[in-house]
């Protein structure tokens, strides 16, 4: 696709702005290139799906659409292998310890698409008693895919849209990840005391 | 026919020029050790990438067209990926199996993956029980897959070891009587004789009837030692979601995964070694000038061709039935393929002694 | 003698009311006695639904009734006063359906049902604070937040029991005992079409019970309907089953429309129909890849999708939407078909034989898959009706339960077409009468396209929808035949614009109660061709 035909450019051209920010090295970046090429060209994703939307998802592995041309050819059921976790439908209160339980099983490096309105506001049951009103309030999420269900296009757009974003990660440019982790639980005591 | 020890015979004295005895030993270990694995590890990329596009191909699908063309770097992607991914470390399991596992299954493979016959004169490991040798170190996978499973400390994985248990030790029976019938046919059990032995016409024509049922056990049984469809129980994906290795992530669950697709090639090359006559080339008696044609294609072609071919059967298999269930998979093997081998050890013994093969 | 006074005669004190079926109000210590007779003596065998009710001054249940050999109707009311502990008494040992549905009323109202053998919540989480369905349910979000703890308690349960005396004694036990090994399929699994949770416990690969735990995707439908204004609860529809979603909106448009008693003319009854035809046929088809790719044939799951893809089409150039159609509404259809769509479904009823044809050649015909279905999951034919199985599982087992020839609704009376009955009761008769129910699809649509064309323009929604529905005081029930069997509707107006109350009584539900009947004793893997072969679809079941 051209560049032109995305949405959202100047949104990655920030990324890459702050990355760049502070400089990389030519051959850290090269490296982090290949990884980031890595990463994003084989997102296995999670058979995760609750209703809907979880249709259109085995539509985008069937025949006509057939998501394995990107390289989110193999679909994983345990969590441990999948690299992204697409949450096809709806989140209720009673799944929403499950969702979380499998985010946490899964092995970094880990991306989270939310599909379909339901995750994003809670779509048509906005109000309920039991429905987790947007995805957000629970996980980092990647990138949002409007639509009820959205349909296998839309689904690929977004997920091409994560692969952009992904290619603008630093893996090994960045700044020390302890050291982060240091002077964000300096800021942050009550994390501290979470983490003991 | 090029003969490809004459390469590794100048290396040897090339080396020998300048080294003692002792280190040029250690220097070839090396090397062949570094060449192994380079071959084990882009083996086994395209391997993933054929069953991809087979499977697509039968499925009325494209398969992986994006990354590079015609999707040829996709495999790289995968392993990139798969290297740096994290690796879980899990509590209230049992560690040192847990890291231990993964490189049993591999080294169980690896070692198989050594005794095939690549070409005239390309064999790393040839001795006088090369076959035995080869059913032996295959079946060390086994112990990998119960381990995997039993140290996870899951039920899914504890229920996927103990079928796998079940599964491969039974099957090994069929592949072992299925080789022993060939092996009783050339009288031989080094590779290089057996492969030798085929320079007048592959076994599988040789034989005529009990190599034909052989190699149709062989196919079956094979199928179900390197546990894919129909017989892929221990990992069933919609039973167990990944079988014994459900709880392994990064690199240790990639191990799992190479070593599934080269077991194919080992299983493919071994039927091509014993059934379609190695890296042989298709001779027919009395047809020199055919057979000549035959010499100029180069035999390690012969060889990846044929156990191409042999792999391009099973997962036509694996892509078109639907998984058997345990119960009927141990049915299948004790009350059929079993008996059915052993019946075809005596007629092929039989062949034999009445002189009654091509 | 007619039914009233044969009823009138088992129980002298219930009162009657006429209505669309005969409603007998009953009181609830004469009831299970009453209901042993109606199921004995009467006939009645099938329990269809049961839904409670929140009358303000009572709170009660709905119980619709039917003969499965008359196709006689009959609903009863059973109501209590007590709002502090309800209690009425259960009927689930003479209609097994009563085991899920009863639990369904428990977890909604609070009504406790003596002598029922498993009073869990069904949906909501087991320490959810209130009863949702309740009018007087405090909605605070504070009392009952997100909660990303597990459920501790849920293997506990209890049983309220009543001896001679009328003394009541409640028993608390675990559903698992402490030597039971549990497996857990389920929420988050490859194989359970969504968030299903079975839990089964094995003896080695040998399932002794399996409890099934819904309600992962429970979304409160009916707690939002009673919020909504008649059109707008049309919307819901399409999310519960969304693989018949237009069949089940079309129920909901027949009940509104028979509360209203408004006409709807023919072009759209036509045009309605196509769509549930079209819909069933695209429901038998996932089912059919769904059931193979379960067991590990990939291959025919992608062949199956290639021509639920075409019938997307179909449906996207008329409506715009691939899943959820939103086509039918109150008294028609939304809009006129496309030119094309006679064309198109033609085309697609052309091909579609030859296609089945291709799916029987590589999975129907397969020795594995024949010895993996026939003979695994057998229920038979009491055990169906006692369940409330309807739709192929129902017809599989011998049962003729198909609404479109036991109550014909919209045009169904004048297409000529075969209810297709298996008397296996197991796996391979489930699939296999959804094979030939497409192909009788394929037949209705045949004579609906020639129906539709000599109906070429004439209207497709009636004219006099009125701009605010508001339904006159009352209830009605509405039953069709969705994909997965007998899909009702209950409505209840208070005379307003919105419903009182809306009960979807689905087909799944029924289904997931009957998985513990059909699995018990065979192996873990037959667990997961069992539940594909009842092909429940969990958002209709959890709605």
């Amino acid at each position: 696709m051209k560049r032109d035909d995305w949405k959202d450019n100047e949104y990655i051209d920030q990324l890459v702005e702050e990355l760049n920010a502070s400089g990389a090295n030519v051959v850290v970046g090269t490296l982090d290139k290949l990884i980031n090429w890595g990463r994003a060209n084989s997102l296995w994703p999670l058979c995760f799906g609750t209703s809907c939307c979880a249709i259109e998802f085995m539509h985008l592995g069937a025949a006509r659409h057939d998501m394995a041309r990107f390289g989110f050819e193999v679909t994983r059921n345990s969590p441990r292998q999948a690299d992204l976790l697409m949450v096809n439908g709806t989140i209720t209160y009673r799944m929403a310890p499950v969702l979380m339980r499998l985010y946490e099983q899964m092995a970094e490096p880990k991306y989270v698409i939310a599909t379909g309105s339901c995750n994003i506001s809670g779509g048509p049951f906005i109000g309920s008693h039991c429905v987790v009103q947007g995805l957000d309030k629970l996980l980092p999420v990647d990138v949002w895919i409007p639509g009820c269900p959205p349909r296998p296009e839309a689904m690929y757009y977004g997920m091409m849209q994560l692969q952009r974003k992904i290619m603008t990660q630093k893996y090994f440019g960045g700044v020390n990840r302890q050291e982060k982790l240091k002077d964000f639980l300096a800021e942050h005591p009550e994390e501290a005391e979470g983490l003991k | 026919m090029f003969d490809f020890s004459i390469v590794t015979g100048w290396l040897h004295n090339w080396l020998l020029g300048f080294m003692p005895e002792w280190l040029t030993t250690t220097v070839e270990c090396v090397l062949i050790g570094v060449l192994m694995i380079v071959a084990y590890a882009v083996l086994a990329m395209v391997y993933i990438f054929y069953e991809r596009k087979l499977c697509a191909w039968m499925q009325c699908r494209l398969g992986p067209t994006r990354v590079g063309p015609w999707g040829l770097f996709q495999l790289f992607a995968d392993v990139f990926k798969m290297l740096i991914k994290e690796i879980i470390r899990l509590e209230n399991i049992d560690r040192f199996l847990f890291a231990l596992a993964p490189y049993l299954v591999i080294v169980a493979s690896m070692l198989t993956f050594a005794c095939l016959p690549w070409g005239n004169g390309l064999q790393i490991i040839d001795f006088n029980i090369g076959v035995f040798f080869m059913v032996a170190a295959s079946s060390i996978g086994v112990l990998g897959i119960l381990l995997a499973g039993w140290s996870s400390n899951n039920k899914y994985t504890l229920i996927g070891a103990m079928r796998s248990g079940a599964q491969m030790v039974s099957y090994e029976l069929s592949v072992g009587l299925s080789i022993l019938t060939i092996v009783v046919l050339a009288g031989t059990m080094s590779i290089t004789e057996l492969v030798e032995a085929q320079s007048d016409g592959w076994f599988l024509f040789k034989g005529h009837i009990p190599a034909f049922i052989a190699f149709v056990i062989y196919l079956i049984a094979a199928n179900a030692e390197t546990n894919r469809g129909p017989f892929d129980m221990p990992e069933a994906e919609h039973e167990l979601t990944a079988g014994y290795h459900t709880e392994y992530s990064g690199m240790h669950f990639g191990f799992f995964y190479l070593a599934e697709y080269l077991n194919l090639f080992i299983v493919s090359g071994i039927a091509s070694l014993l059934f379609l006559g190695g890296w042989m080339p298709l001779h027919v008696p009395g047809w020199d000038g055919f057979n000549a044609v035959m010499d100029y294609i180069p035999s390690i072609v012969w060889f990846i061709g044929k156990a191409l071919f042999v792999t391009f059967l099973l997962m036509w298999f694996r892509w078109s039935y639907p998984r058997v269930r345990i119960d009927q998979m141990l049915k299948l093997e004790w009350k059929y393929l079993m008996p059915i081998g052993l019946f075809n050890l005596i007629l092929m013994t039989l062949v034999v002694m009445y002189d009654l093969h091509f | 003698m007619n039914l009233q006074e044969k009823i009138a005669s088992l129980c002298p004190s219930a009162t009657f009311e006429e209505g669309e079926y005969l409603l007998v109000n009953v009181a609830d210590k004469e009831w299970h006695s009453l209901a042993e007779s109606l199921k004995k003596e009467l006939g009645f065998d099938y329990l269809v639904s049961v839904t409670g009710v929140d009358w303000n001054e009572s709170l009660g249940c709905m119980y619709y009734l039917t003969n499965t050999e008359t196709n006689e109707k009959v609903s009863v009311k059973v109501a209590t006063t007590d709002r502090e502990n309800p209690m009425l008494h259960s009927v689930s040992d003479l209609w097994k359906v009563a085991l899920i549905q009863e639990r369904e009323v428990y977890d909604f109202f609070g009504i406790v049902f003596i002598g029922h053998p498993d009073m869990r919540r069904l949906f909501m989480r087991t320490d959810w604070v209130g009863y949702p369905l309740r009018k007087d349910y405090d909605a605070n979000p504070e009392l009952n937040p997100i909660r990303l703890d597990a459920e501790e308690n849920e293997d506990d349960s209890f049983v309220v029991t009543e001896d001679e005396n009328g003394k009541l004694t409640k028993t608390d036990y675990k559903i698992f005992s402490e030597n039971d090994y549990v497996v857990n399929f389920g929420p988050q699994h490859p194989s359970t079409h969504g968030v299903m949770r079975l839990r089964s416990a094995v003896d080695g690969e040998t399932i002794t019970k399996v409890v099934p735990v819904c309600g992962y995707i429970h979304r409160g439908i009916e707690k939002l309907c009673e919020g909504k204004t008649y059109p707008q609860t049309l919307f819901f529809t399409d999310r519960m089953d969304y693989m018949s979603s237009c069949q089940n909106r079309h129920c909901l448009c027949l009940c509104i429309e028979k509360a209203l008693g408004l006409e709807v003319p023919r072009r759209a009854q036509i045009i309605r129909v196509m769509f549930d035809e079209l819909m069933r046929i695209g429901s038998h088809i996932l089912a059919y890849g769904c059931m193979a790719m379960d067991m590990g044939a990939t291959t025919a799951f992608v062949y199956g999708f290639r021509e639920r893809e075409q019938l997307m089409d179909i449906f996207e150039k008329t409506t715009g939407g691939r899943m959820s159609q939103h086509y039918h509404v109150i008294g028609g259809v939304a809009a006129d078909v496309h030119p094309d769509f006679i064309k198109d479904v033609r085309e697609f009823c052309a091909i579609l034989p030859s296609k089945v044809k291709e799916y029987h050649t590589l999975v129907t015909g397969n020795v594995i898959f024949k010895n993996r279905t026939i003979g695994v999951g057998v229920i038979g034919k009491e055990d169906v009706i006692s369940y409330g199985t309807s739709g192929p599982n129902g017809r599989a087992s011998g049962w003729s339960c198909d609404v479109r020839k036991r109550a014909p609704y919209a045009i169904y009376n004048e297409l000529n077409f075969d209810e297709v009955i298996y008397n296996e009761g197991d796996s391979f008769a489930r699939y296999m009468v959804r094979m030939d129910e497409v192909m009788q699809s394929v037949k209705l649509l045949e004579q609906l396209c020639d129906m539709l064309e000599k109906e070429e323009g004439n209207e497709y929604i009636a004219p006099k929808v009125p701009k605010i529905i508001k339904l006159p005081a009352g209830h009605w029930f509405q039953e069709v035949e969705a994909s997965r069997g007998a899909f009702g509707v209950y409505i209840e107006s208070d005379g307003g614009k919105n419903p009182y109350r809306m009960h979807f009584n689905s087909p799944g539900l029924n289904h997931v109660a009957a998985v513990d009947k059909c699995c018990a004793g065979y192996k873990i893997a037959d667990l997961i061709t069992i539940s594909a072969s009842l092909d429940y679809v969990i958002p209709d079941i959890d709605r």
